[in-house]
């Protein structure tokens, strides 16, 4: 028979600070504090420790070997221009971003347009999680594991007409939450685009969490574009309306430098963005560069799409 | 400072003033190597999760700003009257060299892990580290001559002709900098107004020169 002794270091798992308890010591402490100014004070520190409820999920095939990205590092590493150009940014600044109340517009070639609450286009009884490699343009990558639901399950629901070639996405646009704004680095409100196949596309997914939980405010709260066969940028965060159209629609990169940003943009390692190679990455966490896949690994889902396309023309 | 400095005896400047000076401008470089060394020892670093970009772009920043700070020593120097200002403007002007040295090995070795064909490949492909090569190379003759023995080998006129080599290298090294970011920054923008400024100041002596030549 085998005796566990306990030593006296060793804690429970139910003695174990709940995350909920252990976010918000600042404020339960501030709470004790400044018990009179509390009218106030609360609605600033709730936003500022924003507690990720976790979500559930079943998982689906799109799994990989490698190990996903360490939470911190994809928390804190991002690209998100409307809380600022560098990459702890986002970060810092999005705790002002309120995702909740939240709602989408939905126009253009659809049956059912109007302006839905979360809720009511994204069905959180049918969440999936789905590990996906995510490759940035600037030459790094992540293994990310998402939460959320395919998109053709939201383009069904909203019934595109049959004269809708392609599905446009923007991102909220306030300068109250998203100070980054102040500055034009791209033209606002941030604009990108599929064609009506590349959203039907398995692969194509709306994230509403990652690692378990809801989507954190710099991640792209809280609904997200997850593309993972184009470079970063076209996965666009924080979407607050939807439209479809007959023609391409205009996307934020590809106005700012029509030479360097197509509006494909799939991983290519063999045409190079104009300053820099596009034929290796820097997996965030290891040392030396690893190569560059087509379509970032994912050809078998996506390459037919593109069969006698010129990619170096469409890149 | 502008107050102080002029009431400083020059041997003081020299004494304790440019010591105290070099070792300041080598924090940042202190801080990088220790944060190196904290990430290879696989401890928490100040580099971030891609030190090879934070550490890019910590030496390039560095570089442009003595760079600058380089290029304000004249100017300063008028401004207050004085020429103390002077005594400090080659040490600053070879710590630029110095950083620009730590940039490119954090390039060349811990980012590109010597791959030859590679960076190669980099200096004649892309435009924007062409011209930031370009750049150091025209540093490294400035650096060389910037001894007193190479003053008077060249003869100071001929000395200052070619270290006016500098207004082009800041030239090049802002225009790499703004290349490099993606979209419309503020941030490059800043450093080339900074730049542009201290090129008027020049330009302005010239041409106040040239009327007085010309009357």
């Amino acid at each position: 028979m085998l005796i566990k002794r306990s030593e006296n270091w060793q804690e429970s798992e139910n003695s174990v600070t709940s995350e909920t308890v252990y976010l918000n010591r600042r404020r339960l402490l501030a709470g004790v504090a400044v018990a009179g100014a509390a009218a106030l004070a609360p609605s600033v520190f709730a936003q500022r420790d924003r507690v990720l409820k976790p979500l559930t999920a079943t998982p689906t095939s799109f799994k990989l070997d490698e190990s996903p990205t360490p939470e911190d590092a994809i928390t804190q590493y991002n690209n998100y221009y409307e809380f600022g150009t560098g990459k702890g940014d986002p970060a810092d600044n999005a705790w002002r971003l309120k995702p909740a109340p939240w709602s989408v517009k939905v126009d253009g070639l659809v049956d059912k347009p109007g302006t839905y609450a979360l809720e009511d286009l994204v069905d959180f009884n049918a969440l999936e999680d789905r590990i996906y490699r995510l490759r940035c343009v600037e030459a790094w990558s992540m293994i990310v594991p998402w939460v959320g639901i395919p998109l053709a399950s939201v383009l069904k629901k909203i019934e595109p007409q049959s004269g809708a070639k392609y599905v446009a996405f923007e991102t909220l646009a306030d300068r109250d939450q998203m100070p980054g704004l102040r500055w034009p680095v791209l033209d606002w409100p941030y604009t990108e685009g599929l064609r009506m196949d590349e959203a039907m596309n398995d692969l194509a997914f709306l994230a509403v969490g990652l690692y378990g939980k809801e989507l954190p405010n710099q991640n792209g709260a809280p609904l997200r574009l997850v593309v993972p066969w184009k470079y970063g940028f076209k996965s666009i965060k924080s979407i607050v309306r939807i439209s479809l159209t007959d023609t391409q629609p205009a996307t934020s990169w590809n106005i700012s430098a029509p030479r360097e940003y197509g509006f494909y943009s799939n991983v290519n390692p063999d045409v190079d963005h104009p300053r820099w190679s596009q034929s290796r990455e820097r997996r965030i966490g290891e040392f030396g560069r690893r190569k560059t896949a087509k379509f970032n690994g994912y050809g078998d889902l996506v390459a037919g799409m593109y069969a006698g396309m010129d990619l170096s023309k469409n890149y | 400072m502008t107050s102080i400095l002029p009431s400083i005896s020059s041997k003081k400047l020299r004494r304790f003033g440019k010591p105290l000076v070099f070792a300041l401008m080598l924090i940042p470089a202190a801080w990088l190597v220790w944060n190196w060394w904290l990430a290879f020892a696989y401890q928490p670093n100040g580099l971030g999760f891609n030190p090879q970009e934070e550490s890019n772009r910590f030496t390039g920043d560095w570089t442009l700003r003595f760079l600058l700070l380089s290029l304000s020593i004249t100017p300063l120097s008028k401004l207050i009257q004085s020429p103390k200002p002077l005594l400090f403007r080659r040490m600053i002007g070879l710590f630029a060299f110095f950083y620009v040295t730590l940039h490119i090995t954090s390039y060349v070795w811990l980012d590109m892990l010597f791959d030859w064909a590679e960076l190669w490949a980099d200096v004649l492909k892309r435009i924007y580290i062409t011209i930031g090569f370009t750049a150091f190379l025209m540093l490294i003759p400035l650096a060389i001559t910037s001894t007193s023995g190479w003053v008077k080998r060249l003869g100071a006129k001929r000395w200052q002709r070619l270290h006016k080599l500098v207004y082009v290298i800041g030239l090049l090294g802002v225009i790499h900098f703004i290349m490099m970011r993606k979209g419309f920054q503020i941030e490059p923008l800043v450093y080339a107004l900074i730049l542009a400024s201290l090129l008027a100041f020049r330009a302005h002596k010239y041409w106040l020169r040239q009327r007085r030549l010309a009357s």
